[in-house]
């Protein structure tokens, strides 16, 4: 059992689960290979990673570090949270949201609801300045108020500097 | 090189003269991207925060995903992918008790999924570093482990854009809607499983150990480093606290459930789902709520659905024509029923029409016969409907002939639809044409 643990490099129960996770997917490549489209199933699999890890993480990644070089850093009067957290709100609506802000979906779309589709575009503009506008007055009345904030307990900022438990 | 001192690692595993190639063998800019990392947030508690938000709310994703299939009946074969071999969920026929089930099963599914994209996102962004270590492994074990992570990440995006795209009526992807999600579903959900049982040891010793959740952005620092090298190794000033990252997180969760639960409900909060198709209504009308399908890409013509229109009524050998006058002329029932689609909208209306199991009684069908009811409309893949004993019998199940005291209208199927309590809104067969009743096939 030693030997195997130290050859494979983790107890055999963990080659058992992938395995098991593997088997099931070798099935599912089974059943799609008689389908036409599977190809761009595997296409889309694939390219859900890629514009994941390889676009977008990258994209946000780099915008922050700009925003960071731009505005400085976490001292208490920074506005780095304050176009931060307006930024991703929007963000995140255009993520999920692309199609109907875009107006995509066509005769699909006018056949299913009875309706021609309409770009959200400006629903979603109006959003966005509605974000980045109550961040901005929450920044100007923490500027105004100019006082830090309250102190909070200071125990469990040390407790994250212990060692970690044993596992 | 790992965050964690070379020391703590096991004796090389076989071929340990890869493993040791490998690590030797840097890759221009691997030094570079080790040291990249800033984020002194990043580490294992966050991670397992995530874990568990996830491992709690996943689930219930999956399962309502299985349950829209096996709703939509595959025992009478018509649940899509309806060809899926050994690998399915149990069958069983699907409740029309309480009449929201399926409204809420899959106002669930659609909601949650989208609520947890937030999640996600933030998931992975915590883990992100693994992706670009070197080496990319030191066993067989972590080779087959990150294959088994594509699968997962993969899985997780995959049905997320899917589903997205899906309920955006914006097909981009050119193949089957049903057949994907289904698969990818199987996927995830194996990959998901390994991976939980793997990481769960580490996920409860790392809440177990010193908690985060209370420092302040001054107090925060790294926590030490960590066998996995989630902690950064150069680690810049805290922009955020661990609890400003998830307030922020659960914040983006909190605004898509804002903007997305009104298409699940009725009145004016409809209009709050801001960004989706099913925000929007026709009009106030009795008959201005949401279409599934319209009249026109039905390809009903009026002429179909005239004075001439008949509903023939069928068992066995027994044949009933009905005109409108005639079904109006029969016992009529009123029913408040929701009417739930596969994309998670839904809405409650009122339905007045002619109970199903008296139409089977005009033809003298068995108590225990099924139904099989056709539409007008000429193609499509739910131009018919088969529904199940309990579907027929349910006092609620009707022929609808009217909607909210008025006729139904074009698009919502006039002369006559089917409605039921908790069928998946593609079931209440629009334009009826024929009805059938007969025996339950063979399972």
């Amino acid at each position: 059992m030693t030997e195997f643990r130290r050859g494979y490099g983790a107890a055999p129960w963990h080659l058992v689960l992938l395995l098991g996770c593997f088997a099931v997917t070798g099935w599912v490549a089974l059943r799609l290979s008689a389908e036409p489209a599977a190809g761009r199933m595997l296409l889309w699999f694939v390219g859900a990673v890629i514009a994941h890890d390889l676009l977008l993480f990258p994209f946000y990644a780099l915008v922050d570090r700009a925003l960071r070089a731009a505005l400085g850093g976490p001292g208490r009067r920074s506005a780095l949270n304050h176009v931060r957290v307006p930024a991703l709100a929007s963000g995140l609506l255009l993520l999920v949201y692309l199609p109907g802000i875009l107006g995509l979906g066509g005769a699909t779309y006018t056949a299913a609801t009875g309706l021609t589709p309409q770009p959200l575009l400006v629903r979603w503009l109006l959003a966005s300045a509605a974000f980045f506008a109550v961040s901005a007055a929450l920044y100007a009345l923490r500027l105004r108020r100019g006082t830090p904030r309250p102190q909070r307990r200071r125990t469990s900022g040390r407790a994250a500097r212990r060692p970690p438990a044993e596992t | 090189m790992p965050a964690d001192p070379p020391s703590a690692e096991p004796p090389a595993a076989y071929p340990a003269r890869l493993w040791r190639t490998l690590e030797r063998h840097r890759p221009p800019g691997a030094d570079a991207s080790a040291d990249a990392w800033r984020s002194p947030v990043r580490g294992p508690w966050l991670t397992s925060v995530f874990g568990v938000v996830l491992l709690a709310t996943l689930p219930l994703v999956i399962i309502t995903g299985f349950l829209d299939w096996i709703a939509y009946g595959p025992r009478l074969g018509q649940a899509f992918p309806s060809d899926v071999g050994w690998l399915h969920p149990p069958v069983f026929d699907w409740p029309t008790r309480p009449a929201w089930l399926f409204r809420l099963t899959q106002g669930l599914h659609v909601t949650l999924g989208i609520v947890l994209v937030p999640v996600v996102v933030a998931k992975l962004w915590s883990v992100v570093p693994k992706l670009f270590d070197w080496p990319p492994a030191r066993s067989v074990a972590q080779v087959l482990e990150r294959l088994s992570l594509l699968l997962l990440v993969g899985g997780i995006l995959f049905e997320t854009a899917t589903g997205l795209l899906n309920i955006q009526y914006a097909y981009l992807f050119g193949f089957d809607f049903y057949t994907a999600h289904w698969y990818g579903a199987w996927v995830f959900t194996a990959a998901l499983v390994a991976h939980v049982l793997i990481k769960l040891p580490r996920t409860i010793s790392t809440l177990r150990g010193p908690r985060l959740m209370r420092t302040t952005t001054e107090e925060t620092v790294p926590e030490p480093a960590d066998p996995d090298g989630l902690v950064a190794r150069r680690p810049g000033p805290a922009t955020m606290s661990r609890r400003g990252v998830l307030a922020l997180t659960g914040g983006g969760a909190l605004l898509l459930a804002a903007l997305t639960v009104g298409q699940s409900l009725d009145g004016v909060l409809r209009r709050t789902a801001l960004l989706l198709p099913r925000g929007r209504q026709h009009d106030d009308g009795p008959n201005g709520f949401p279409v599934n399908r319209t009249a026109a890409a039905a390809g009903i013509r009026p002429a179909d659905t005239g004075t001439q229109w008949r509903l023939t009524v069928r068992a066995g050998s027994r044949t009933v024509e009905v005109d409108r006058d005639g079904l109006l002329a029969m016992a009529q029932h009123t029913a408040d029923l929701p009417i739930a689609c596969v994309e998670g909208w839904s809405t409650t209306q009122t339905w007045t029409g002619v109970r199903l199991r008296d139409l089977a009684a005009l033809v003298d069908a068995p108590g225990n016969a099924v139904a099989r009811v056709e539409s007008l409309e000429r193609g499509g893949l739910f131009r018919q409907a088969r529904l199940q004993v309990n579907q027929v019998r349910h006092p609620d199940s009707l022929l609808a002939l009217r909607v909210n005291g008025v006729d139904l209208s074009a698009d919502h199927g006039y002369p006559a639809r089917v409605i039921v309590p908790a069928l998946p809104g593609v079931h209440c067969t629009k334009w009826v044409r024929d009805i059938t009743f007969e025996e339950q096939p063979d399972d």
